[in-house]
């Protein structure tokens, strides 16, 4: 019973790492721009929540309200200023400058906030401690439970958003085809920053979900960014939307498990179930679908062509 | 409509356009021929916005959109079609057309829904609306391609070899669509293709294009007679 357990916790900790995901597989699947400073972008919105629950005590999710449309400028911001010039210059430009972004979001918020590690678990009340004992050995907590519903529901909004609004079917046609896209009136620029913005925003609810389950610090981003990596690469590289939670799903679920075997294997079994995918000739779970078939390996190399 | 003066585009040491003027009025309908390189895809690249003059100037409706954007053009009413289909393939042929409706075309909701039934419809494609546009054959993805460019509601529709691949009685097909857009519909075509006897059924005015320059503009059987565009471009073409 205590697997069952395991798998229960890994499949509700998938959810965080759907979430976390999700902006990177959506700028990728977009603007073709792996972000390097996706981690350090939710890592800022938790501490733009502490910044403001210092001065105002209400709940962290009260607090996320004034914070989200904050960052959905910042993204919008970034694209406009930052990315959409890299984006002129070849795949590895991008690359290096949101690399360049995460060091000074890791750097800013260091000289901002000190080297100091912060949780905002404390501030929500019972909703930390809150369990559901389904058996002796089958717990659900709280706000696992609540994170993974986040992330249900945030993936369903965006393949709504994706496939039934205007908005959505530009967002396609620019990542499938810009410079058609602008023949039929699509300002592609302006869809990429709009991209960037939901990106960025759910980013930072991702950043939420990680004050409220552990703890952050100016340079927790990276490793954010890997199991982000990670889940999105598991997952098909973007070939479905869908694909990142369920990639996540298997993270989480390799971690837990994993940490069964022996408490030491927890991060590694993801890893190594990554590193499978990743090697394997069909990649991704939910790569059937694409045209090109041929998953992970083949959109790398549909990206290095490009 | 549309005056392009003195426009000049050029790749490296090599002029692909070489002060071209051009003046399309509302309703024309005007064809451009001349022999591989002459510059057609180039100037109709230029008119789109797809690439800028490197000097010259165009305008359109009276408006200077020499350094506009492509999608602010489509915008305008400058629509679009290549010679080898681009459909958004993961996108149904509806969702194409759609995109096209909601943005080129500035149609809200309802509106851009009615303007892609009636333009699936005219170019026979209704029966196939919630089909994976990649799942199209050739003739398909070209009746899409047009009919996408035709949903962005436009003024000037600017036409690349749309013909080529196409049996006589698919070209006939094509033929008479154009001609409806045109006469019925007022909308001004540019159309290069290299099927003359094709183009001069549609059109009032043939342009000749030699070396990025224009050879002759006029009346298609002038143009057609002309000594310069036999020994140019038709002489070229029959031996």
């Amino acid at each position: 019973m205590t697997w069952v357990n395991d798998v229960v916790q890994g499949i509700l900790l998938g959810g965080y790492y759907g979430i976390i995901a999700c902006g990177l597989a959506l700028m990728f699947g977009v603007m073709r721009i792996i972000n390097l400073a996706h981690g350090d972008i939710a890592v800022l919105g938790a501490y733009l929540m502490y910044l403001l629950l210092e001065h105002w005590n209400v709940s962290p999710f009260i607090a996320l309200i004034p914070v989200l449309p904050v960052m959905l400028a910042l993204g919008y911001v970034l694209q406009r200023l930052i990315l959409q010039r890299s984006l002129r210059s070849g795949v590895l430009t991008p690359l290096l400058a949101t690399f360049g972004v995460s060091i000074v979001i890791q750097n800013a918020l260091e000289q901002g906030f000190g080297p100091d590690v912060q949780s905002l678990g404390g501030q929500t009340g019972s909703l930390v401690t809150a369990a559901w004992q389904i058996n002796s050995q089958v717990s659900i907590a709280a706000l696992s439970a609540l994170i993974f519903g986040a992330a249900v529901v945030i993936y369903g909004a965006l393949q709504f958003f994706l496939a039934r609004t205007a908005a959505g079917r530009r967002m396609r046609a620019a990542a499938e085809d810009p410079d058609t896209a602008e023949l039929v009136g699509i300002d592609s620029r302006a869809v990429y920053a709009r991209a960037t913005a939901i990106a960025v925003g759910i980013a930072t609810i991702g950043g939420l979900a990680l004050a409220l389950r552990t703890t952050f610090s100016p340079y927790a981003g990276p490793d954010q960014l890997i199991f982000a990596f990670e889940a999105v690469v598991i997952g098909g590289l973007g070939a479905s939307l869908w694909g990142a939670l369920l990639g996540g799903i298997v993270l989480g679920v390799a971690q837990t498990v994993g940490a069964q075997i022996n408490p030491e294997w927890s991060v590694l079994a993801g890893h190594i179930v990554f590193l499978v995918v990743l090697v394997s000739p069909r990649g991704g779970l939910l790569t059937l679908r694409s045209g090109g078939g041929g998953g992970a390996r083949a959109a790398l190399q549909r990206l290095r062509a490009s | 409509m549309l005056v392009a003066t003195g426009v000049r585009r050029d790749f490296g040491a090599l002029a692909a356009l070489d002060g071209v003027d051009l003046r399309i009025d509302a309703g024309d309908a005007v064809g451009i021929v001349g022999p591989n390189g002459a510059g057609k895809t180039t100037l109709l690249n230029v008119l789109a916005g797809t690439i800028l003059p490197s000097a010259g100037s165009v305008s359109f409706k009276g408006q200077d959109v020499t350094r506009a954007r492509a999608d602010a053009r489509a915008r305008m009413g400058i629509g679009r079609a290549h010679q080898i289909p681009r459909p958004f393939g993961g996108m149904t042929v509806f969702e194409n057309c759609f995109v096209g409706a909601s943005t080129g075309g500035g149609l809200r909701r309802r509106a851009a829904y009615e303007r892609c039934l009636t333009v699936l419809e005219m170019s026979g494609l209704a029966e196939l609306a919630d089909r994976r546009a990649d799942t199209l054959g050739l003739l398909e993805r070209k009746r899409l391609e047009l009919a996408r460019a035709l949903a962005t509601n436009p003024e000037l529709l600017l036409l690349d070899e749309i013909g080529a691949g196409l049996t006589d009685a698919e070209s006939a097909q094509l033929v008479t669509l154009i001609q409806e857009l045109n006469r019925r519909d007022g909308i001004a075509v540019v159309w290069i293709e290299h099927i003359v006897h094709v183009l001069v059924q549609v059109v009032e005015r043939l342009v000749c294009m030699v070396s990025g320059r224009v050879l002759a503009d006029g009346e298609p059987k002038a143009v057609l007679a002309d000594k310069r565009v036999v020994d140019a471009y038709l002489g070229s073409a029959a031996a």
